[in-house]
């Protein structure tokens, strides 16, 4: 069971839809998927998912930035995780990254830097942020684009994070990382 | 949230209107009306008639006319959607983007320059079953232009419905077309809708059209109690 955190603010009527729906539908062709949003996990119910999922969220969305409190959930389990533009900023953040200024709107030209199991060589991809995550010491950084780092990797755990959307053009990425584990 | 809703009165916009007032509040609507054919932002047939529509819908309409060139008519749009702010304080613009990432993230990015938020409840939705809902909430929705091989004349003017559907989905299966007409295959107009407060009826209309592209442009047109 894979579980598909909801990154999203309470006021944006629509991100679930936008964000988490497209997402799902991906996952569940591979396996059966279930949805939380951040604010009602039940961080004991955890240890029931094989995958976990993060969510991205809309550009005017930066509430999670200042809950990272919410998230030291991510340090303590030993789950793979993806997270997807706020998820993984997010992600970063609770290991002691922190975010700049980026802003990138549409598609972008991303280079593979490290070989790994969601993506290869040079490929294009949706994104829409406007601060990219300077990740912390524990994660090794997997692509970039022509202005930010696009994907990172724990060194030790199965954590990946990709700024870019793939639910909108590379879904692949996501299925990847589903079969991966 | 205060929302605006960014208009052409074609199925997409019109649905996505929909599922706006459902859960937010929705004080305008934004028509952009481009003179440009070839625009692949905004040219739609009948795109004047949003005028009516939105006298239907009993909502306000800010609607603008632009040339059509690719940069200026996004400043155009700028321009209506910040008197949709200064006017009705919208704090979010709602969008009937479903695939396109050409529309989507020009949109987004002038909402991000605006500090608005940008709402897409189509947002990559089945395009199959985004027309099934469309006939299955009761749209009176009919095609008003065709842009693709094997559309042709004998589809303008007509009505969705599940027949049509069908035909549709046979069409995206043997010819690639994507079935909502994502890809500028298709264009509609919505001549009535559960939002609709009053129907409009068609006067007076005229198909051009040349091999498999054409449109269905209505002449005259004018609202009708339900």
């Amino acid at each position: 069971m894979i579980l598909i955190v909801d990154m999203n603010s309470k006021e944006n009527p629509f991100g679930f839809q936008e964000f988490v729906l497209p997402i799902l539908s991906i996952s569940e062709e591979l396996e059966k998927c279930t949805t939380k949003h951040y604010l009602e996990l039940n961080t004991t119910d955890l240890k029931d998912f094989e995958k976990i999922i993060l969510s991205g969220s809309a550009l005017m969305d930066t509430t999670t930035d200042s809950q990272m409190s919410r998230f030291n959930w991510l340090k303590k389990i030993d789950i793979p995780i993806l997270g997807i533009c706020a998820g993984m900023q997010t992600i970063g953040l609770v290991f002691g990254g922190y975010l700049e200024n980026c802003r990138e709107i549409g598609m972008i030209k991303i280079e593979t830097f490290k070989k790994n199991i969601l993506f290869s060589s040079t490929f294009q991809a949706y994104s829409l942020h406007n601060y990219s995550l300077e990740p912390p010491a524990e994660f090794e950084i997997l692509a970039k684009s022509e202005n930010c780092i696009q994907a990172i990797r724990h060194k030790d755990k199965d954590i990946y994070g990709v700024l870019f959307h793939p639910e909108v053009r590379n879904k692949e990425v996501i299925q990847k990382f589903i079969q991966a584990f | 949230m205060k929302l605006g809703v960014l208009f052409s009165g074609g199925k997409d916009s019109t649905l996505a209107l929909h599922y706006a007032i459902e859960k937010a509040e929705v004080l305008c609507l934004i028509t952009l009306i481009s003179e440009n054919k070839e625009s692949y932002m905004f040219h739609t047939p009948n795109i004047k008639l949003t005028a009516l529509q939105a006298k239907a819908l009993e909502l306000p309409l800010i609607s603008k006319v632009t040339e059509g060139k690719p940069e200026e008519e996004l400043a155009d749009l700028k321009t209506a959607i910040k008197q949709a702010i200064t006017d009705f304080k919208i704090e979010g613009l709602v969008t009937g983007a479903v695939e396109s990432v050409y529309q989507a993230s020009r949109i987004q990015q002038l909402c991000n320059f605006l500090n608005i938020w940008c709402v897409n409840p189509l947002w990559k939705s089945d395009q199959k079953q985004l027309l099934r809902e469309v006939v299955a909430k009761g749209f009176k929705t009919i095609i008003s232009g065709v842009f693709a091989y094997p559309l042709d004349k004998k589809w303008l003017g007509k009505q969705i419905d599940e027949t049509m559907i069908e035909q549709l989905i046979t069409l995206s299966n043997n010819y690639g077309l994507s079935p909502s007409g994502e890809g500028g295959e298709i264009e509609t107009t919505v001549l009535d809708a559960p939002l609709f407060k009053n129907k409009l009826e068609i006067l007076d209309s005229k198909v051009e059209a040349k091999g498999n592209s054409g449109v269905f442009r209505v002449k005259k047109a004018r609202l009708n109690k339900k």
